[in-house]
């Protein structure tokens, strides 16, 4: 069923070097609208630092990320800064929760919001009209987004004082929050129990069907992965080693392979 | 008792370590040895004292560290006053009300016609609190640890001393003038430097600082060297130049004004779009940016606005002193601002005014303490970072209430 | 062309820039374990003047005189330093270890007023003529106008020093304990190095560095005063960022290069500037190439 829609993300050929590492050989990775996508691999494979070069916080060696957002544009957007490519319509979340820690949980997210709002130093000393409906907007947008993460009542706690899922789900309706049409997420689950991930499943199939966005996930629980993805791809050393369906995946013996042979070493 | 036993040690300790330095004084021009033993005694004695405090409060914030771990969320929460403030918007509008009608009749209660010394004293110390809450702008909200702040001051005060000699330009057209141009220079010195990490960065606008000194220091036919340059215009009063005290009272109304515009100002950055970014960017770079936020434009905007302060405010220096030279603008007087900012808790404005404030009265007032004032600086700057490191007065976030319903002070009114 | 000119400007570019190099490693060992910029660290060097002046004024008062007294100045200055060094690390910074960025290197710069201010009340805030304890060498009246007797022996030790430390690091436990934490904390805690004493003997090492510059500048330039730390520390900051951070012979490269081009620029274009060069040359290092001229670029982890 994917196959007929838009093409959001293409990338071709991503290659990162850390130095003599090579964290990414060459991967490739297609998304299209309304897919949810598995990133999966054993530890150390490349798959965060395939996030970070997608989002733009490292510049890849070589390859090319070619992004087509829902208004028919579409460009590549190697070397752009982070900002640029959030705006476009990328959002991440970090596998080492990355929150502002002395802010509330309603202003983190409420960061989300300043790519999408145009208020200037004059404009906020002045506190003309456009100035406090445009704040006002940021407020309820932002509550509302709470309330689907199921965050409201703690709205106006520090974000340092929330528990670890409670962080997860803060991370995600900050990056909902500048409107993405591509989210990426982390490893969402890691550090969860069995309820909270079972929520969070559900969490991500609404937000999929609700804001209309594909998804991009990192993931170690196999059961959310085979849950919840369209497609899967599976990296290894830096490489994709294999690509397909949940069921596909499941029978592939080099993933088979992978996931033994770290079973084996840990 | 091993807290006693440590005491006693560590005092023994610093009674050797203080030795050379306290005890012998070699007097080069009698070429004679002064022994000061009796600084022995104190030394130990001080240094077991302030150890077994130490220890104390090490293990207190240790307790406390561990108590927050485990419930993040205590029940009965102690209500300070900067907490009760921000909670409440009719006492916060009545506390102003009492501070704006004290700050207003300060003047008139504390002079006579001879002696008005209260009032340029006030008048100091107002600017003073000025800087501080410039700085605050760059390094409480933006976490932009600029150790050269001082020399945008310097950058103010000259430009009004220039403009006023060379083209008679008055202080009315200078003030904003000199904001202006300290703006640009942050503008263009920020915009290589930003991108650096805060540590590089703290000592690149310590580099700064020290060239501008130096610059100034010796480019006598520019900025009259060393001496610095005399008989700078006092502000005029729609034309006319007042004499005695009611022109210090008249300088002491224009900062006050400046002040209150500075907290109005400031207070509404701190609550909105921008000011939230400039936090973001102090909590974290990284996803702060990953949010979208433009980091180098922030970053800038903090960096500018925080100058512009400065040079705001150096015009009304230059002003009221009518002389000004390089030895205003030391690396020591950025480093008291920034205690200012660091002992009032970064970020948080109320505590900033009050910080500044006792920094800059207390050693005026309390001539012994003058002596000592530097030394002091250095040691709450240390003990603040690892006993308080929020400051004095905690900045307290404001709580957004979620209102649909339109209203004539909508957004920026009902917090803080 | 004046080659004289020239070859003196040299020299005394070398010797400056070998006593930047002493401070500048005490800098980049703290820096390279526990990534921060130890502001105090020219009061360190600053203390260490200061208490060779004192040891050297008791003994020439009691009628000693000549190299003898350098030398037990410089070994008392050496064992204070190394105590003040430890001490300051024990308040001002341990208590900071897991503290925001930014909080202590604050401390640092509270540390770095509270020593010079310290040094101010106690002592004196003026000049003191430091006293000639270097004599006058015979076998080098020839080349006197182009190195001094004081400019060797500060070369001789500086270098002397150098290889001390070198060995120390390549070859003895602490040293290896220091490059394992250096590289890499939580994996050298892990394999049971004490990281706390790590840390203690760095600032150690580094204040005796500090207290070995203190003395020398002391003998060479005649006097000294509770101020000279801030401007000679900043200066050896920038020594270490040029060479690289956190990189040892880094440091060195780093010292050289700016006493040479200080003294080149204070030579040739203005001496009222000199201090001048050094900032402007820190600045172009950090924002063209933050990582030194021997440093690596890495890239932060996400
Ligand atoms: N900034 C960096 N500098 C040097 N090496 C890096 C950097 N970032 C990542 N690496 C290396 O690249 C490789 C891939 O790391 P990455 O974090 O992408 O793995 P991952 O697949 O996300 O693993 P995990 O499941 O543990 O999160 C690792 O060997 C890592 O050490
Ligand atoms: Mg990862």
């Amino acid at each position: 069923m994917a196959n007929e829609r838009r093409k959001l993300l293409e990338v071709s050929g991503l290659t990162m070097d850390f130095g003599g590492l090579r964290a990414i050989d060459s991967v490739g990775l297609d998304i299209h609208a309304g897919e949810i996508v598995a990133l999966i691999g054993p530890n150390g494979a490349g798959k965060t630092t395939f996030f970070n070069c997608v989002t733009g916080i490292y510049t890849p060696t070589a390859g090319d990320i070619v992004i087509a957002p829902p208004d028919g544009s579409s460009r590549r957007i190697n070397g752009l800064k982070p900002n640029a490519i959030t705006s476009l319509g990328m959002a991440r979340t970090f596998q080492n929760i990355r929150l502002f820690p002395a802010m509330t949980v309603l202003e983190n997210v409420m960061i989300g919001r300043h790519c999408r709002t145009r208020s200037s130093i004059l404009d906020v000393i002045v506190g003309g009209a456009r100035t406090r409906r445009e704040e006002r907007e940021t407020v309820a947008t932002s509550y509302r987004l709470l309330e689907k993460v199921g965050l409201a009542d703690l709205a106006g706690e520090y974000a340092r004082n929330l528990s670890y899922g409670a962080q997860r789900r803060l991370e995600i309706a900050r990056a909902l929050a500048t409107e993405p049409f591509l989210l990426l997420l982390d490893e969402p689950a890691a550090g969860m129990n069995p309820q909270e991930t079972l929520e969070l499943e559900a969490l991500i199939a609404r937000i999929r069907t609700d804001n209309e966005l594909a998804i991009l996930l990192i993931e170690h629980d196999m059961k959310l992965v085979m849950n919840i993805s369209d497609r899967i791809t599976v990296m290894e050393y830096g490489k994709k080693i294999a690509e397909g369906t949940p069921r596909e995946i499941k029978e592939n013996p080099k993933v088979i392979e992978a996931y033994l042979g770290e079973e084996a070493h840990a | 008792m091993t807290h006693f036993k440590k005491s006693l040690g560590i005092g023994l300790w610093f009674m050797f370590l203080t030795f050379p330095l306290m005890v012998v004084r070699v007097n080069t021009i009698d070429n004679v040895i002064e022994w000061r033993w009796s600084n022995v005694v104190w030394v130990g004695a001080c240094a077991a004292a302030i150890a077994w405090l130490w220890q104390f409060s090490i293990e207190r914030r240790a307790a406390r560290h561990a108590a927050a771990l485990a419930d993040p969320h205590p029940q009965a929460k102690r209500h300070t006053l900067a907490q009760r403030l921000s909670d409440d918007p009719a006492l916060t509008r009545r506390a102003l009300i009492v501070a704006g009608l004290l700050a207003v009749v300060f003047p008139w209660v504390t002079s006579t016609t001879q002696n008005f010394y209260h009032i340029n004293v006030m008048v100091s110390a107002l600017i003073f609190v000025v800087l501080g809450l410039g700085l605050n702008i760059t390094v409480g909200l933006a976490g932009l640890l600029d150790l050269g702040y001082i020399a945008f001051f310097a950058v103010g005060a000259y430009t009004y001393a220039l403009l006023g000699q060379h083209l008679a330009l008055g202080f009315w057209i200078c003030l904003p003038l000199g904001g202006l141009v300290s703006m640009l220079f942050g503008l263009v010195l920020g915009f290589p430097i930003l991108r650096l990490r805060g540590d590089y960065l703290a000592i690149v606008t310590l580099g700064f600082g020290s060239i501008t000194k130096i610059i100034l220091e010796n480019w006598d036919t520019a900025f009259g060297g060393a001496a610095g340059i005399a008989g700078i215009a006092r502000p005029e009063f729609f034309g006319m130049t007042l004499e005695g005290r009611m022109q210090s009272v008249y300088t002491y109304y224009i900062v006050l004004a400046l002040v209150a515009a500075t907290i109005f100002i400031v207070t509404r950055l701190k609550n909105s779009r921008i000011g939230r970014a400039w936090m973001a960017l102090r909590e974290d770079e990284i996803a702060c940016e990953a949010m979208g936020v433009d980091m180098a434009r922030t970053k800038l905007s903090a960096y500018a606005l925080g100058a512009f302060w400065a040079g705001l405010v150096g015009v009304v220096f230059a002003a009221h002193n009518t002389f000004i030279n390089p030895d205003s603008f030391t690396f020591m007087d950025s480093a008291m601002v920034l205690a200012m900012v660091v002992l009032g808790g970064m970020g948080s404005i109320l505590g900033v005014i009050i910080a500044a404030l006792t920094l800059k009265l207390l050693p005026e007032y309390l001539r012994a303490f003058a002596e000592y004032r530097m030394l002091v600086f250095g040691a709450v700057m240390v003990l603040m970072m690892i006993f308080r490191p929020q400051g004095l007065i905690n900045d307290m976030r404001r709580k957004y209430e979620l209102d649909t319903a339109d209203d004539a002070d909508g957004g920026d009114d009902n917090g803080k | 062309m004046d080659y004289q000119y020239l070859l003196e400007l040299f020299c005394g570019g070398v010797v400056k820039g070998s006593l930047y190099a002493l401070i500048a490693l005490g800098y980049t060992m703290v820096y390279g374990i526990i990534q921060l910029i130890n502001f105090a660290h020219g009061e360190i060097y600053m203390i260490g003047a200061f208490v060779a002046f004192i040891v050297a004024g008791i003994l020439t008062f009691s009628g000693y005189s000549g190299l003898s007294v350098l030398l037990l100045a410089a070994i008392v200055s050496v064992l204070y330093v190394a105590a003040y060094g430890f001490t300051l690390e024990k308040i001002a910074y341990r208590p900071l270890r897991h503290a925001p960025r930014l909080s202590p290197l604050i401390s640092a710069i509270g540390a770095s007023i509270f020593l010079t201010n310290y040094v101010q009340l106690v002592q004196t805030p003026d000049f003191l003529p430091f006293p000639e304890l270097i004599p006058e060498f015979e076998f080098m009246a020839d080349i006197s106008s182009l190195l001094s007797s004081a400019d060797l022996v500060i070369l001789v030790v500086t270098a002397l020093t150098m290889i001390a430390l070198t060995v120390l690091i390549k070859f003895t436990r602490i040293g290896k304990a220091m490059r394992a934490t250096q590289q890499d904390m939580i994996m050298a805690r892990l394999v049971g190095i004490n990281v706390d004493r790590v840390i203690s003997w760095t600032f150690i090492i580094g204040s005796i560095l500090a207290a070995i510059a203190g003395v020398l500048i002391g003998s060479r330039s005649g006097q000294i005063n509770a101020a000279i730390g801030f401007m000679a520390g900043i200066k050896a900051f920038t020594a270490a960022v040029l060479g690289g951070i956190g990189n040892i012979p880094g440091a060195v490269l780093g010292g050289l290069l700016l006493g040479i081009a200080e003294t080149f620029g204070a030579g040739y274009i203005s001496s009222a500037y000199e201090d001048v060069f050094a900032f402007a040359l820190l600045v172009i290092v950090l924002t063209l190439r933050p990582a030194g001229l021997l440093g690596k670029a890495t890239k932060q982890k996400v």
